[in-house]
């Protein structure tokens, strides 16, 4: 029962129905139909192909399991993980700070705003080249240029959100007693996180395209050497199988992403959900 | 210990009553810099406010009001001339001052529950959890929120919402409490609900009040003394001691004929008459 000053009781959770297992269901269903549909029509449409291009999906599939799950292909996505995570871990991390002590610091912030949209915009799998003349072809290399290519969106979403912090936010901390440093990381974080994330969440795409890339030229190991070594070997399953391995990369670290996102903002959506309700 | 601690023999101080002021303004003027050339928001300011008094400055838009409350909270300073905080100049925000701002839409933050809004300030002060917990039990039963520390602040109506900033600027037992037009977002039924809240809790708390409105009724229903303010640039027009008896209600202190004398005075001095 919700308390009574509540206008219209608690609105951000989601009502349950009488008859939750059926609803989830439907939900459910309506998500997944399409893609039902589509791996139907593959497998058939794919099941008698003779082309050495586009292999029966069945035994995609069977590469999937023999060659990713139990096979050999493990270690190349085990190492492609690690530059992600390392690299990823690290443009956050940057992108935050860095965004953080450019919005503190006007002068600094001024002069370095147009190198930072200049750097933002130069497409990143160029620099490969670059990276491996300065860092050779291993770990280092593809963590740098995961990092440097995933800093942007992070850093510059960081600096935009903490410039658009309220300044009646401020004023009423400084009147708390709220110390200025205390002022950053209890209203000015939290108040520009919804657009931190945002720009976290564009990091990780850029990241994850940079993780495949820069294993593509004189690289040993990793998902896109695997995929670059199937498909100059003639072995087109294989090729097809590592692509369905990055997107479901793609998939599990953007739905990883989601369920963090909901949890950390969940404030965020909750107010703007009220706000679209209340009419005065 | 606690520097900011008010007894409860205060809590019935009016108007003229000795001892030194809690603020002071002298001659204060404050001039903006902007695109078209500096602009006066603050003339020529100066009243003092006692220990205790309820005193609400009213004037029209543009007359320099929420300057003014900035001046006061040691947000802004002056131009010239001088505000003093219980003795001292106000340099920076002193910890003994609570602010209530108009929009609790934008004062109160939206990732922390009410309980915890209203814990910050205890909080950044080092008050031991317990007490923390305990204070803030007891400052939202103040205001009628008692069961309300779970909640976020935007799952509440507009009316409880500013309880919850008027309860967390009272967590950490402020000597002076500023009010900026603070019910000016609220419907007239909230507000006279509001109006009586605060002229309760400030019994309760102890608290020297200065209240910034635009809203002559409500200022002569709330204070001991009304500082009218001209339009801009702002200059004291008049000081005008409010005789009404205390406890006052809503519906027989706005019946009594002084209380009408009172407001026509008032609208006559906003209004330039």
């Amino acid at each position: 029962m919700p308390p009574s000053y509540l206008p219209g009781g608690r609105p951000p959770v989601p009502a349950a129905g009488y008859l939750p297992g059926l609803r989830l269901a439907g939900r459910v269903a309506t998500r997944a139909w399409l893609f039902v549909a589509l791996f139907l029509v593959w497998w058939f449409w794919s099941s008698g192909s003779k082309s050495l291009y586009f292999p029966p999906l069945s035994s995609i599939l069977k590469s999937l399991w023999t060659q990713w799950v139990t096979g050999p292909a493990r270690a190349e996505l085990g190492t492609s993980l690690e530059h992600l995570l390392v690299g990823y871990v690290i443009a956050g991390l940057v992108g935050i700070g860095i965004g953080a002590l450019l919005w503190s610091l006007r002068y600094l912030r001024e002069a370095t705003s147009p190198y930072l949209y200049f750097l933002y915009v130069l497409p990143a799998p160029v620099l490969v080249p670059a990276a491996m003349t300065l860092f050779g072809i291993g770990f280092t290399m593809k963590v740098v240029l995961i990092a440097f290519a995933a800093v942007w969106p992070t850093l510059l979403n960081t600096l935009d959100g903490m410039r658009g912090v309220d300044q009646v936010k401020l004023d009423t901390a400084r009147v708390l007693g709220v110390s200025p440093a205390g002022r950053v990381f209890r209203v000015v974080l939290p108040a520009a996180a919804p657009q931190i994330v945002a720009g976290l969440r564009n990091s990780l795409q850029v990241a994850i395209i940079l993780m495949v890339v820069s294993e593509w030229e004189a690289s040993t190991d990793g998902i896109g050497y695997y995929i670059v070594n199937a498909q100059q070997s003639f072995d087109y399953v294989g090729m097809w199988s590592g692509i369905i391995v990055l997107a479901i990369i793609g998939t599990v670290a953007n739905l990883l992403f989601v369920v963090a996102e909901n949890r950390a903002l969940h404030w965020h959506y909750g107010a703007r959900a009220v706000e679209g309700t209340r009419q005065v | 210990m606690n520097g900011n601690e008010v007894g409860p023999e205060v809590a019935t101080a009016a108007a003229g009553q000795a001892g030194p002021p809690v603020v002071s303004l002298r001659h204060v003027r404050k001039v903006y810099g902007s695109a078209a050339g500096p602009k006066t928001a603050l003339q020529d300011i100066t009243f003092d406010v006692a220990r205790g008094e309820f005193a609400c400055v009213v004037g029209p838009s543009g007359a320099g009001k929420t300057t003014l409350l900035r001046t006061l909270a040691g947000l802004a300073q002056p131009t010239s001339g001088e505000a003093l905080f219980e003795g001292a100049p106000l340099r920076s925000v002193p910890p003994g001052i609570g602010v209530v701002f108009q929009d609790y839409g934008r004062s109160l933050y939206p990732w922390l529950t009410v309980a915890r809004n209203v814990d910050l300030p205890l909080r950044v002060r080092g008050v031991p959890r317990a007490e923390r917990a305990q204070r803030v039990a007891e400052v939202l039963a103040s205001v009628g929120l008692a069961d309300a520390g779970r909640s976020y602040p935007w799952q509440l109506s507009g009316g409880m919402q500013q309880r919850v900033a008027i309860a967390r600027s009272l967590a950490y037992r402020p000597d002076l409490l500023l009010m900026d037009e603070p019910f000016a977002s609220v419907d007239a039924q909230t507000r006279f609900e509001l109006e009586d809240l605060i002229l309760r809790v400030r019994q309760e708390f102890g608290v020297t009040v200065v209240f910034v409105t635009h809203d002559i009724d409500e200022a002569v229903y709330l204070a001991d003394r009304v500082i009218a303010v001209s339009k801009s640039p702002g200059v004291v027009t008049e000081i005008v001691d409010i005789t009404l008896a205390r406890p006052r209600d809503q519906i027989s202190t706005k019946a009594d004929p002084a209380f009408a004398r009172h407001r026509e005075h008032l609208l006559g001095l906003v209004m330039n008459r």
